[in-house]
């Protein structure tokens, strides 16, 4: 088959385009202190940073499972009142300055915020400056991103399936566990993958909200940053475990998501 | 043990307004043309599609009542129900998609393969137990979309357009078995179908209906025999017309008077097969009683037949040769002259 000539006019823009995210990796790779790499990664903060940042994403991604599917599944299929603008709300930590989103929840959760007085006084329960401020941090970003896309899913899923399970007798549990959700199963995997790189990579909301304690709130993104100042090379390195995290998850999704032909 | 319904929807353009009783000694088809709101008829059955007033009995258990606000959820039915496009669970094994049913309805792991194993046998796709629903043939997706529907037992089986999705070749294969199933099928059987031929091999009696209403029911041979649709008479193929009759004569609409033997007075149907009708160049002498001059608006060949289509005071279809189409030099506009004997034109109560 004759190939089509790719015109001059999108080429040369789309060649600067991939040149500038190529660029900074490029730079992080070749700049690394690969012979200090091991150091680096061994060093107790970093591991407890490491450790701390997968346990957070992994919890943030199953709260975002247990809270973001049942909202979605109400933006998808009930008609109520106010839903765009709840659906809206829902979505803002998207577009939010991340700082934002930080000051929001010390403000409704913090010792002395609207709920988290309350919570202080009642069972004691404080939320910022914990592990649990990290979570509940990253759940606020990144949820979005699996409420999206679980959303798309369950409206382009074909529900007559559904009905097809319903007239063989299934309750609507049943329905929704062995027909629905298997369905969806590609967007439910994209949306969580995507909602735990987001929560992995959490940065201004958790700083604000939950500090930077070493082993408790000190995330990756968060060590990262601090070693910036301290001792460059690791922090680099630290980088470099981060961009190939992020590089494997993107990858392994391609085929379910990014739509490879 | 029967079926019965009685149902007023309104659905986007569609004004449903049906009632049917359906015995468990016939085998039923709903025939009509698309958009006359089959589908939707058979899905207010099944409790998919809510209706504005009516009510669903089935062997004398209401499932669905608007009056007393009586509502038996589709799960809770004793339904089988095979989809237009079978709706096979493209996630689950062909034996798990038969297995489906009988597990909602609580029958254990084991029994419930069991079971479905054995109705797998019996479409004859034992085989194909383990394999994907995207592996198998249209004809064997509409098997085990039978098999599925089946193997809980319900007591009413529902079957919208079940040969519709296959091609003409695997069609007449699987409506034998189908007709097989349904035959062995102890149960009230209904199905839905715009394909009259699909109807009258599958079925014992039509209900054809036409924008959401009624239009005639009855054995295929009595529908076919008399048709009291223009629906029905094109699917059978004869001339259809509608008046007043008195003395031998029927009174068209428009005014034009055919001749017809019979006493039957009042308002009728009159049905002219088209090969009694003959097709003249110039007015032809002799007995026939109707004659009139058309034109010729479409010639069409059907088998070993030309059907054409004559435009005049009332639009005729006549069936001729090709070798007499040929000796008249019949073209397309073409003036012509129709007959035909009032002894051949049937003429029946409205």
């Amino acid at each position: 088959m004759r190939r089509e000539r790719v015109p001059i006019v999108v080429l040369v823009p789309a060649a600067i385009g991939a040149a500038f995210f190529i660029l900074p990796l490029l730079g992080l790779i070749v700049r690394s202190p690969w012979g200090d790499a091991f150091t680096a990664l061994t060093a107790p903060e970093t591991v407890e940073a490491l450790k701390l940042s997968l346990l957070a994403s992994l919890s943030a991604t199953a709260v975002g499972l247990v809270l973001g599917v049942p909202l979605a599944w109400m933006y998808a299929r009930v008609e109520f009142p106010g839903r765009d603008w709840l659906r809206a709300l829902t979505t803002l930590p998207m577009v939010l300055p991340p700082v934002v989103g930080g000051i929001a929840l010390l403000l409704a959760f913090g010792r002395r915020g609207l709920f988290g007085s309350w919570l202080d006084s009642t069972f004691g329960i404080t939320l910022p400056f914990t592990t649990a401020g990290v979570v509940m941090a990253e759940t606020f970003v990144a949820m979005p991103f699996l409420i999206l896309t679980v959303e798309a899913g369950l409206r382009s899923m074909d529900r007559r399936y559904e009905e097809a399970a319903r007239a063989l007798g299934a309750s609507r549990w049943r329905v929704f566990t062995r027909v629905t959700l298997p369905l969806i199963g590609p967007s439910l995997f994209a949306g969580a993958v995507l909602c735990w790189a987001r929560a992995l990579g959490e940065f201004g909301a958790t700083i604000t909200f939950a500090g930077n304690f070493p082993g408790v709130t000190q995330t990756m993104p968060l060590a990262v940053y601090l070693l910036l100042e301290t001792n460059q090379e690791a922090s680099f390195i630290l980088s470099l475990v981060l961009l190939l995290i992020s590089l494997v998850v993107l990858v392994g999704l391609r085929d379910r998501w990014l739509g490879s032909a | 043990m029967s079926l019965e319904a009685s149902i007023r929807l309104t659905l986007g353009p569609l004004n449903l307004e049906m009632a049917l009783t359906i015995d468990e000694d016939e085998v039923v088809a709903l025939l009509g043309p698309n958009g006359a709101g089959k589908t939707t008829l058979l899905r207010a059955i099944a409790g998919l599609v809510p209706f504005r007033s009516g009510h669903v009995t089935l062997d004398g258990k209401v499932l669905e009542d608007t009056a007393t606000g009586q509502y038996v959820p589709t799960e809770r039915r004793p339904i089988g129900f095979v989809f237009q496009d079978y709706l096979l669970f493209p996630h689950l094994s062909v034996l798990d998609n038969v297995a489906f049913g009988l597990r909602s309805r609580g029958t254990p792991r084991r029994a419930a393969a069991d079971r479905a194993v054995q109705w797998l046998d019996r479409v004859g796709l034992k085989s194909y137990a383990r394999a994907k629903p995207s592996e198998l043939s249209g004809g064997q997706r509409q098997r085990v979309a039978l098999a599925r529907a089946l193997a809980p037992d319900p007591r009413l089986l529902l079957l919208d357009e079940p040969l519709a999705a296959l091609d003409v070749t695997t069609r007449a294969e699987v409506r034998r078995d189908l007709r097989h199933h349904l035959a062995s099928f102890q149960g009230i059987r209904l199905l839905v179908t715009h394909d009259p031929l699909e109807a009258v091999a599958l079925a014992d009696r039509l209900i054809v209906m036409e924008a959401g209403h009624l239009v005639q029911t009855g054995t295929s041979a009595e529908v076919t025999e008399r048709p009291r649709s223009q629906y029905v008479a094109d699917l059978v193929g004869v001339n259809l017309l509608r008046g007043a009759a008195d003395r031998g004569s029927v009174q068209l609409v428009g005014g034009t008077a055919v001749a017809a033997a019979g006493a039957e007075s009042g308002d009728v149907f009159a049905v002219i097969h088209p090969r009694a009708v003959s097709i003249y160049r110039s007015r032809p002498e002799g007995s026939p009683r109707n004659v009139w001059p058309g034109r010729a608006s479409n010639i069409e060949l059907m088998g070993n037949r030309v059907r054409v289509r004559i435009e005049g005071e009332v639009p005729i279809v006549a069936e001729v040769t090709p070798a007499a189409l040929k000796d008249l030099e019949l073209v397309e506009g073409g003036e012509v002259w129709l007959s035909f004997k009032a002894t051949d034109v049937m003429v029946y109560p409205a």
